[in-house]
């Protein structure tokens, strides 16, 4: 096997993790930049529709380096999915293969699942509450907590910063009613 | 005299950096804690950062919906192993930093700021996650997913950005 095809494969977690935590570093000695994600969507706010509200009120040229690095997640899914894409399907539990055939899913191609998220599927209740309703919470919520996996669950547990703990714990419990309680709901609608 | 003013001018710069440094950091962890002002086109070096956290971040399905499915039905140990071992590797990484008082490239001191708790961080925790289980993605996988090709998740963030602006404006009548 040469190395793209190595490449290639899904990588495990002891790989991707370690990455992910060296992202911490990375920003710090760059240029003194504490790790997160969900900032950006406010500093897009602050940019183009500050509309006289306080919390938008701060001079976010400051944070554009947050804008340059999502730019660059952004990216990086062009590159991998252009040149490093795993040829084979993507292989799931047996158990949420069954349970999601249950409610007429069972194309697992891709890594959003096709047959839930696209442009048709947008205009029924299921693809808004899935798409819109979900967005809206992911922004809502990240920001009412002050953070997301990204600022809390990885920066703020790795600077020991227990309130970045309780949000953590707080994502777990929110994403564990979901999936296992109210999802079943909305993927039968 | 004049330089009195200049003084003065100074003063009052910094009175208003800090005041937006205050208003910067609510409700926010990620925060830009340098005081060294730079030409735009430095920001290219956390672009490539994000290059490479992208990638990560679909090579490892860490963007896939259905990984974080099977996260939330302890279906699959994948999720737990990729955040349990960022934290290690970002808290190690924290504690070197601070016990050898690594300095930026710039020769800048790396500051660290202790988070307040507030409520926000239970009642805002419990709707991200609820999104993060809907949408199969927190804020981050979202520009991954896009940069894939599954352009509808366009949507899905323009809805996370309307949900931060409906935050910040109803921001002071909410629980913290």
């Amino acid at each position: 096997m040469g190395i793209i095809e190595f490449i290639k494969q899904p990588w495990p977690w002891y790989v991707a993790g370690p990455v992910i935590g060296l992202t911490v570093p990375a920003l710090l000695i760059l240029g003194n930049k504490t790790f997160g994600i969900s900032s950006s969507l406010r500093h897009v706010c602050a940019m183009c529709l500050p509309a006289n509200i306080p919390f938008f009120k701060y001079d976010w040229k400051k944070e554009i380096w947050n804008l340059f690095f999502v730019a660059g997640i952004a990216i990086g899914g062009i590159v991998a999915i252009s040149l490093l894409k795993n040829p084979s399907p993507i292989l799931i539990h047996p158990n949420l293969a069954i349970e999601l055939a249950s409610y007429g899913i069972n194309d697992f191609h891709g890594l959003v699942p096709n047959q839930l998220f696209n442009w048709g599927e947008l205009m029924s209740v299921k693809g808004f509450i899935l798409m819109v309703v979900g967005g809206f919470l992911v922004g809502f919520g990240t920001r009412y907590a002050g953070g997301c996996t990204s600022g809390h669950a990885i920066m703020g547990i790795s600077n020991l910063q227990w309130p970045s703990l309780v949000a953590t714990c707080c994502f777990m419990a929110g994403g564990f009613l979901m999936a296992n309680v109210i999802l079943p709901f909305i993927l039968s609608l | 005299m004049s330089k009195e003013i200049i003084n003065q001018n100074t003063d009052i710069q910094q009175i208003s950096e800090e005041q937006d440094y205050t208003l910067r950091s609510t409700d926010a962890v990620c925060i830009n804690e340098s005081h060294l002002h730079h030409k735009w086109y430095y920001n290219f070096k956390y672009m490539a950062v994000g290059v490479l956290f992208g990638i990560v971040f679909v090579k490892a399905e860490i963007i896939s919906w259905f990984r974080i499915q099977e996260m939330f039905r302890f279906q699959s140990f994948h999720m737990y192993g990729v955040i349990g071992s960022a934290i290690m590797v970002g808290m190690i990484s924290v504690w070197l930093i601070k016990k050898f008082n690594i300095k930026t490239i710039h020769g800048e001191t790396i500051e660290f700021h202790d988070k307040v708790f507030n409520k926000g961080q239970i009642y805002g925790g419990l709707l991200f996650g609820l999104g993060w289980a809907i949408t199969g993605a927190c804020p981050g996988p979202l520009f991954a997913q896009i940069g894939t090709g599954a352009t509808v998740i366009v949507i899905t963030l323009l809805s996370a950005l309307a949900g931060t602006w409906i935050y910040g404006y109803y921001r002071d009548k909410l629980p913290h």
